[in-house]
């Protein structure tokens, strides 16, 4: 147990001071990476620990930054403070699409299908809203400075970044350790079994798309922040939910770590194939090989590969079973 | 348009109802049957409403492979990771099409297709119309293939109890491949279908394999006569909806009608066990 701490401890410290020796460039890559390794694992909360699938997170990305932003940008509200409004905001509507779908006991495919028509229909909503420029999107410019979360270079995001991903495992981990975890896992595993021992499912599954929903909207505030440029395609369709549970299934469902291995694998990838074939003349093709990289990873690692690695370095951190990663 | 969508949902129904897997491909095949037909048009001159049994054949090897490959190892893994394996298919189809046929959107002109005819006081689109028909001829013909054929016999009983089926020496799996294919087949013949009416690029099929969900659970998951009528139903409501809203905002009626079919009647309209 205390391996793992301190080997988690060293992979903060390489971290902190790895901005050193990087350029920009590779610090942006970087921030992608910690964007989606935090959205990953809010989308694992919901999914890979307590069971019901969503393709529909794109959507609380987008209130998340739709709200903060608005707010920023009409009322003069600091994003740090918008973004916990448009949790608040992502959180009414995650909770209002779990009400429905668990109230009326959709499974696996329909509730799939339930969030995407959701997502589908908030990214219609938002692009014939005039306030949020209707079909054109709008630019999010402030001056730079910590109150407006604005900076020029990448290397704020990074550390940001890096806080949002700390945040994340820190809620994961709490989660995991306390009673809730164990009544999401149970849920996961048999839903009727854990109803019979008096776990009350409708309510539990209500908290994981509460906090879930919650915490995305956040990673909203901080695209919207770091991209500069709101479009309701941009945020809220369903390539974005796609991309954000790519990440954590490609890790790992349901490890605490799965996401950010998945996201540290995944993005640079995605942006390295993207870079180098873009210059070679071909576009296109990278999205083709990362098609196949998906295919490969989904045929051939369907634990993910958190799992493999654990069993690969089980030797190295002795009682790491019991810690239960 | 709403027999198209029929064609559309067919395919994904069949899918789901034998294989339990979503084919997120389905709006790429859609796109490589509109390519096939068009480039068929361009070299040969055959009209897109004759040469869709070119894209149905092409798409039919197409559905196979795929199956046989890809989708035969991810059938028993986690819903999750089968979303995930589709996706991947999908992004490849996706993005060969743009490599191989480029990005830009092709509208052909077709000898009918600014042609009407006046039924009564009501004009009609000759394309719409030979579109809507031919999709209604192939839905019914599957339909029929399946009822009436030993394979389509196979493929109803491999539906139905897998473990069944291998026990009565069905070759399982050569059946599912079958099935893809058919399914992606319809699919294929949709498209070409399209070839006339809307402008074929590559990421054409994306809204279409939405609207298809929708059909899907309107109907009911797997339930092919609900795909057909479910099509229509769509299709139409949509059409009407335009009266009311405007057209960008047409797929919000068949969300809607997705949302409240799957809180009240998640079997869908035909469907037996849900």
């Amino acid at each position: 147990m205390r391996k793992i701490y301190s080997l988690i401890g060293l992979v903060i410290l390489i971290l902190l001071a790895l901005p050193l020796f990087l350029t920009d460039y590779i610090l942006g890559i970087f921030v992608m990476i910690f964007f989606y390794a935090y959205l990953g694992q809010c989308w694992n909360i919901l999914t890979g620990y307590t069971g019901p699938i969503s393709l529909g997170h794109s959507l609380y990305m987008g209130i998340g930054a739709y709200i903060s932003t608005k707010l920023a940008m009409d009322l003069g509200l600091s994003p740090w403070i918008g973004m916990w409004i448009g949790g608040l905001g992502a959180a009414l509507v995650g909770l209002t699409i779990g009400f429905l779908g668990f109230r009326f006991g959709l499974k696996g495919i329909y509730f799939v299908l339930l969030t995407i028509a959701f997502a589908e229909i908030g990214r219609l909503i938002a692009l014939h809203l005039k306030p949020l420029g209707h079909m054109m999107g709008f630019f999010v410019d402030f001056k730079p400075g910590w109150t407006n979360f604005h900076f020029r270079g990448n290397l704020p995001y990074y550390y940001i970044g890096m806080g949002y991903v700390i945040f994340s495992l820190i809620v994961v981990r709490g989660i995991e350790v306390s009673k809730l975890g164990r009544y999401f896992n149970a849920l996961r595993e048999d839903e009727d079994a854990a109803e019979s021992i008096g776990i009350n499912a409708f309510k539990y599954k209500m908290v994981a798309v509460g906090i879930s929903s919650f915490m995305t909207a956040l990673g909203g505030t901080f695209y919207a922040n770091y991209i500069f440029y709101l479009h309701p395609t941009s945020v809220m369709s369903m390539w974005v939910s796609i991309e954000i549970i790519m990440r954590p299934i490609i890790g790992g469902l349901g490890t605490t770590f799965g996401p950010f291995i998945g996201s540290l694998l995944m993005t640079p990838l995605s942006e390295v194939a993207r870079s180098y074939f873009a210059k070679v003349g071909f576009e296109g093709i990278h999205i083709v090989i990362y098609g196949f990289l998906l295919i490969l990873a989904a045929m051939f690692f369907p634990g993910g590969i958190f799992s493999y690695l654990k069993k690969a370095l089980s030797p190295l951190l002795v009682g790491s079973r019991r810690v239960g990663l | 348009m709403g027999g198209v969508y029929s064609l559309i949902a067919l395919g994904l129904s069949l899918i789901f109802g034998v294989m339990k897997v979503i084919n997120f491909a389905h709006g790429a095949m859609l796109a490589w049957g509109m390519y096939i037909a068009l480039t068929t048009m361009r070299l040969t001159g055959i009209d897109p409403f004759f040469s869709f049994l070119m894209s149905a054949a092409c798409l039919f090897v197409i559905g196979y492979i795929i199956q046989r490959t890809v989708v035969n190892r991810i059938m028993p893994f986690h819903e999750s990771m089968q979303v995930i394996a589709m996706v991947g298919v999908m992004m490849v189809f996706e993005n060969l099409a743009q490599i191989i046929w480029g990005p830009d959107p092709h509208s052909p002109h077709t000898k009918y297709s600014l042609s009407t005819v006046w039924l009564g006081s009501v004009m009609i689109d000759v394309p719409r119309l030979l579109a809507f028909g031919i999709a209604i001829l192939i839905a019914t013909l599957v339909f029929l293939f399946l009822k009436y054929t030993d394979l389509g016999k196979a493929i109803r009983a491999s539906a139905d109890n897998r473990t069944g089926a291998l026990l009565v020496g069905t070759d399982v799996n050569k059946v599912y491949g079958v099935c893809f294919g058919i399914g992606a087949a319809c699919v294929g013949v949709a498209g070409s279908l399209l070839v006339p009416l809307i402008p074929t690029s590559p990421h054409v099929g994306f809204p279409f394999k939405l609207t298809s969900f929708a059909i899907v659970i309107l109907g009911g998951m797997g339930s092919l006569p609900g795909a057909m009528l479910g099509g229509l139903i769509i299709g139409v409501a949509e059409s009407l909806g335009t009266v009311f809203i405007p057209s960008s905002l047409k797929q919000i009626i068949s969300f809607s009608i997705m949302v409240l079919i799957l809180l009240f009647r998640p079997q869908g309209l035909f469907g037996g066990k849900g």
